[in-house]
């Protein structure tokens, strides 16, 4: 369901409308090629070897008798890499050091987490290459793990990184700690306001590491060639920033690697950093044939993703009359195994729904034995939400507010300064809160006894980032569109579209094609909700190419001035004369016998990305036998700014609905004493099934953004900021218990019920 | 290397001579020895449905059933559904409902709907959650799933 | 995976002579749901030869008449059982597990007898084959042999088979009239989990049917096998259909229960859900011998 401000279907002939994908017909007949479906002639395949330890040193790694095995080709480790030296490499969505990049692909002389690659093969077969990993004998001498932020954090832990100071405001501390930086943030005086404050309310939470749970898992398939040229074939959402990533930790030019980006079958920003094209690549150098690795599902949860496990302690203090004025808050996000944790994020998001004037932030980045964590859609906010909106729930009612209401009455809008210094642009925060203010959901009575209603906001930055891309106009007046961008929801069409909007022809006369780095300009990763924003921007550029182009042709055509020449509604016209036209069909078709052919170029670095709300209602049902969570009913509100393609944009908004959801309640990364992992499959980690959700109402607010041509804000990531704390507070008034320790599993609701430990 | 046997079997109506390892599975012949690669993997223990086809009329896991099991039995996959160029109703249910967003689980669900269909032709919503809770999607939450399964259900060509 | 060899047999004779030949290093193959899961993910190294039982006709016999009880050959999928509506009638227990492993896709394969065979504390079928009464009938080396359900499970996936032995069906007695049995379990999500707990009750009311004349209660989960409980069947047999009879059944179940913590769920918790499962199943099979 789309509320517009604005009547965009009269301003739009094409955005707006929902039409079928151009990829659609490859993913519905099962042709589409996903990066496991590639089978090269004399391919070999790979396999890992993992560590069983959370902690330990390698004292020796033994693969003579995997080599020995029949079928075996090669068996590379950490030593086959050549050294890299300590820098940072942006990856769009976060950062790494090339050295830890490089550990964490083949640990060195350490394992950091059970999963932590150790050693690989290439065989002629996967079967083979699986059994050889058996013969490869590695000596490991453990060491203590530490699992929890918390203790990871504490004097005398065991530490993983001998190396590893803290970095404060700029300077590195001068003793090895887990703790990797510390960040801090202010914004007016916190302790003068909270001595204002009529109602202060502190509270701790805790959250355990997620995985963003993608279908398909991780695969590469590299050929290193004779004079080290690089294809790899791989389900990537940067296919330039694995580009990057592999020429500078190979240390080749970047001219000697070619990705080329596969379907993806998800990534949720966990597909940015490389962990297989790294080994496909050394053991096709050693092999000369090219390798494919394709992870299985263990190996995908064990040593992949997640996003952070977490510590939260926030105080929040409002007046008498429903005024929030100030906020403290300590965030401690677990890194995993290599420094990294998107705690700045979470931090400088916390607070991004409230106009509140004195807010005193500080982060804590900690490593962790357990995997390195990634990028996970709005990476490090839904943590901090699920605590600041708790907060703002038990202040409403501490208050006799009601919790939307408050939420609206502090709600940030144009012109409210974040956290992070900048003041917002126009948002629709305010909008979306009266609309679902105004909504069926929230006005309909919820019966029965042990249900709930929750609620709770959201926000996210957006990302612009680069983007380029070019399209040819056809003879018959169709457009090639070539991109650079990981399709991974819908967005060949909201690209196309906006191409197409810009040209005024139709979007089925748009044909989009996804290609690999050696065929178009440079491109960020499919992330920070930014491709329907950036690349769609870029194609609005690309298509006003294309109407200078095509207005500079018909003028020499006609012998008139360009200036004489404008281009309206799909129209190449004289302004001056009305006989002198043509639709943009017939002008391409006689683009190559007047001139030189016509395309289209645009690249585009926009930073306008405006900030994106989620609202999410919830109404719950908890059997107070059993502690098992019902999600009744639920409800999206979202400010898209324009929605290019609704139907999209309502599945990204139903998607991220129900990845916060199964946060909520059920997922999470289980770790036994040891630091092993003890639930790496989809049979344990809980993800929800079509049984464990209701359909989910989205609900598009649109509050066009200025800074885009046609007023796009990023739509993907926001809608998973609000479910935790949405359902927290839900289940809170179900049972009348405020559940701070996610998940919301049926074990803690009887442990915070019953007693039942 | 272990030694490969020959398979007969029937596939989306085509009779099928294949060679496979006794070790390699259903889903893995389709894959590496068919070249069939609509089915996918996604959890290689049956707990997804990525890799769904139909076995004698029985939705099945083909990541687990070993290949050498199939010797002389009927099979339907992805690859079958639509006939020639016409698409089933699922699948332009599917597109017409923007019921795929990365599109990896998408050959399972359709596998796995059209199963249902064949048995139920006018499941209820309650029905079609039931039969697809072995099916993981990841992307949307269900929503734009169900419903391009019940949009099909009610095209008279759905039950031909 | 290791490189295997695949056996179809077609016999009783021809199973028990490839398992004599390979002995420890052959598994049988029923529906194949656990055992190439397992398989795959290398937890099954010894493994060289996967033998097929499903050829075999007395292992996909299933076969029902109301005097004879059920004949359930070791192979039959789940899907026939609850597909069966005299079975599913007569043993609503059985068609409750049958509908419960796994999704649909499990259930075109996974048998009944492979399910009791894994010997899983937390299977879904064992507590309603218990509850039924359910025999096996076992062949081997020595001819065949039956063995009543609940002594069938020695501990976490060890069962009573003998070396060389394998599972050929099961038999359930014929259900008396005013019958009726449910299986529960609970999991965190809606489906494909492993049960954090189960119950299985079979029970049989008088004619008046405001007493119970018999019953057998089983859990699962919450110990290494799947246990029968007699004291909840005790607490059952020729009380009063009240709360407090029914109470008293779920208690002793509770008490009978002697769980682990692990990652799907703590001891606490199990022992709760053993009384809450076995309540609400007692309550469900009365409804349903009611509606018998």
């Amino acid at each position: 369901m789309v509320l517009e401000t604005e009547k965009k279907q009269k301003k739009y002939k094409v955005i707006g409308t929902r039409p079928i994908r151009p990829d659609g017909l490859d993913k519905v007949t099962g042709r589409a090629r996903f990066g496991a479906d590639i089978d090269l002639p004399g391919m070999l395949h790979g396999a890992i070897l993992r560590s069983p330890h959370a902690h330990a040193h390698i004292v020796r790694i033994d693969t003579s008798k995997a080599a020995a095995l029949p079928g075996v080709k090669a068996v590379v480790t950490n030593a086959d890499f050549p050294h890299v030296p300590a820098e940072e490499l942006s990856l769009g969505e976060g950062a790494v050091n090339l050295v830890h990049l490089r550990q964490n692909v083949l640990a060195e002389d350490k394992v950091l987490y059970h999963g932590h690659a150790v050693a690989a093969v290439a065989a002629t077969s996967a079967h083979i290459a699986t059994e050889a990993l058996r013969l490869i004998d590695v000596t490991y001498e453990l060491l203590e793990p530490v699992l929890d932020v918390r203790d990871a954090m504490k004097q005398g832990s065991p530490i993983l990184h001998a190396d590893l100071r803290t970095r404060d405001m700029g300077k590195d501390g001068d003793i090895p700690s887990n703790i990797a930086s510390h960040l801090h943030f202010e914004l007016g005086d916190a302790d003068h306001a909270f001595g204002e404050a009529d109602v202060v309310i502190e509270r701790e939470f805790t959250t355990r590491m997620v995985h963003q749970g993608y279908i398909e898992p991780h695969n590469a398939t590299v050929s290193w060639d004779e004079d080290d040229h690089l294809t790899i074939w791989m389900s990537t959402q940067g296919a330039f920033n694995v580009r990057d990533q592999m020429a500078r930790l190979l240390r080749l030019p970047v001219h000697n690697v070619r990705v080329v980006p596969m379907e993806i079958g998800g990534g949720f920003g966990g597909k940015i950093s490389v962990y297989l094209p790294p080994v496909g690549a050394i053991l096709s150098h050693k092999t000369g044939r090219p390798v494919k690795l394709v992870m299985n599902r263990t190996e995908v949860l064990e040593a992949t993703g997640p996003t952070s496990g977490s510590y939260i302690k926030l105080k929040m203090g409002a007046t008498k009359d429903g005024r929030l004025i100030a906020a403290r808050g300590e965030l401690a996000y677990e890194a995993g195994a290599f420094p990294g944790s998107p705690v700045g994020a979470g931090c400088m998001t916390m607070l991004g729904p409230y106009d509140i004037a004195n807010a005193t932030i500080d982060g804590y980045d900690v490593v962790v034995n357990k995997p390195r964590v990634a990028a996970y859609r709005a990476p490090g906010a839904p943590i901090s939400a699920f605590a600041c909106e708790s907060v703002v729930d038990e202040l409403a009612e501490q208050l006799g507010i009601d919790p939307l209401q408050f939420r609206l009455q502090n709600a940030s809008k144009e012109g409210t300064r974040q956290l992070r210094g900048t003041t917002f642009p126009p948002i629709g925060n305010v909008a979306m809160i009266k609309a679902a203010l105004a909504s069926d959901h929230y006005n309909a009575p919820l019966e029965g006894p042990n249900r709930g209603r929750g609620v709770a906001n959201g926000f996210w930055f957006n990302a612009g980032m680069q983007s380029s891309l070019n399209a040819s106009v056809n003879g018959d007046g169709t457009v090639s569109l070539i991109e650079g961008n990981t399709d991974i929801g819908g967005t060949r069409a909201s690209i196309a579209m906006q191409l197409a909007e810009t040209l005024g022809i139709p979007m089925e006369a748009v044909r989009p094609t996804v290609v690999d780095t050696d065929s178009v300009g440079y491109n960020a990763v499919t992330g920070g909700s930014r491709i329907t924003f950036a690349s769609g921007w870029a194609a609005y550029e690309c298509g006003m190419d294309i109407r200078r182009l095509m207005c500079a042709r018909a003028a020499a055509i006609w012998d008139l001035g360009e200036d004489d020449v404008e281009y309206v509604d799909g129209v190449i016209r004289a302004r001056k004369d009305a006989a002198k036209k043509f639709t943009f069909a017939e002008l391409a078709g006689r683009i190559n016998s007047t001139g030189a052919p016509i395309i289209g170029n645009a690249s585009v670095s926009p930073q306008t990305v405006g900030g994106a709300f989620a609202l999410h209602i919830a109404d719950v049902e908890v059997d107070p036998e059993t502690g098992k969570v019902q999600v009744l009913r639920y409800t999206a509100f979202q400010d898209p700014g324009t929605a290019i393609h609704p139907a999209y944009v309502e599945g990204q908004m139903q998607g991220g609905a129900s990845q916060g959801i199964g946060w909520a309640l059920n997922e999470e990364y289980y770790y036994n004493a040891d630091g092993t992992l003890a639930n790496a499959s989809f049979l344990d980690y809980r993800m929800p099934t079509t049984l464990d959700l209701p359909m989910i109402d989205a609900v598009m607010v649109e509050t066009p953004n200025p800074g885009h041509p046609y007023g796009v804000r990023g739509v993907g990531e926001v809608p998973i900021v609000p479910p935790l704390a949405t359902i927290a507070n839900a289940v809170y008034r179900a049972t009348g218990v405020r559940f701070r320790d996610l998940p919301i599993s049926p074990r803690r609701v009887l442990k915070e019920t019953q007693g039942l430990e | 290397m272990s030694e490969r046997v020959q398979i007969q079997a029937t596939i989306n109506g085509e009779p099928v001579q294949f060679l496979a390892e006794p070790r390699q599975s259903l889903l893995e012949a389709l894959r590496d020895e068919l070249g069939m690669t609509g089915a996918k993997e996604g959890c290689g223990n049956g707990n997804c449905g990525a890799c769904n086809v139909i076995l004698d009329g029985r939705l099945v896991d083909s990541c687990i059933v070993l290949a050498a099991e199939v010797e002389g039995r009927l099979l339907t996959t992805i690859e079958g559904i639509a006939q020639g160029n016409h698409l089933h109703p699922l699948q332009q249910a599917f597109l017409e409902e923007a019921a795929l967003q990365c599109g990896v689980c998408t050959p399972g669900f359709i596998v796995a709907a059209k199963a249902l269909l064949d048995r139920t032709p006018h499941p209820t919503e309650d029905q079609v959650r039931h039969w697809l809770a072995g099916n993981l999607c990841r992307c949307t939450g269900y929503d734009k799933i169900v419903r391009a399964v019940l949009r099909a259900s009610e095209s008279t060509e759905a039950n031909a | 995976m290791q490189a295997i060899a695949y056996q179809s047999a077609k016999s009783i004779d021809e199973a028990v002579s490839v398992l004599r030949q390979w002995g420890e290093r052959a598994r049988v193959l029923s529906g194949g749901t656990d055992l190439i899961a397992q398989l795959r993910e290398g937890r099954r190294h010894d493994v060289e030869v996967v033998l097929d039982i499903k050829s075999i006709p007395e292992a996909r016999e299933l076969r029902y008449s109301p005097g004879q009880g059920l004949y359930l050959g070791a192979a039959v999928p789940c899907y026939r059982i609850y597909e069966d509506a005299a079975i599913a009638r007569a043993y609503p227990a059985l068609a409750d597990s049958a509908a419960l492993i796994g999704g649909i896709q499990i259930q075109s394969r996974a048998a009944i007898g492979g399910n009791l065979c894994n010997a899983s504390p937390a299977a879904d079928a064992i507590p309603s084959l218990i509850a039924l009464g359910a025999t096996c009938e076992i062949a081997g080396p020595n001819g065949r042999r039956t063995l009543p359900v609940e002594q069938f499970c020695i501990g976490p996936g060890r069962s009573a088979l003998e070396q060389n032995e394998f599972l050929v069906a099961l038999r359930l007695p014929s259900p008396a009239a005013q019958s009726g049995s449910c299986f529960l379990r609970f999991i965190p999500r809606n489906e494909m989990d492993i049960a954090v707990a189960n119950a299985a009750v079979a029970l049989t009311l008088n004619p008046a049917k405001d007493r119970i004349t018999a019953a057998r209660v089983a859990i699962g989960a919450v110990a290494p096998t799947p246990l029968l409980v007699p004291e909840a069947a005790a607490a059952l047999i020729g009380a009063p259909l009240t709360e407090a009879t029914l109470e008293r059944a779920a208690e002793a179940a509770r008490a009978a229960a002697r769980p682990i913590t692990d990652m799907r769920g703590s001891i606490a918790q199990r022992r709760h859900l053993a009384r809450v499962l076995t309540r609400r199943a007692i309550e469900s099979a009365i409804q349903r011998a009611k509606e018998s």
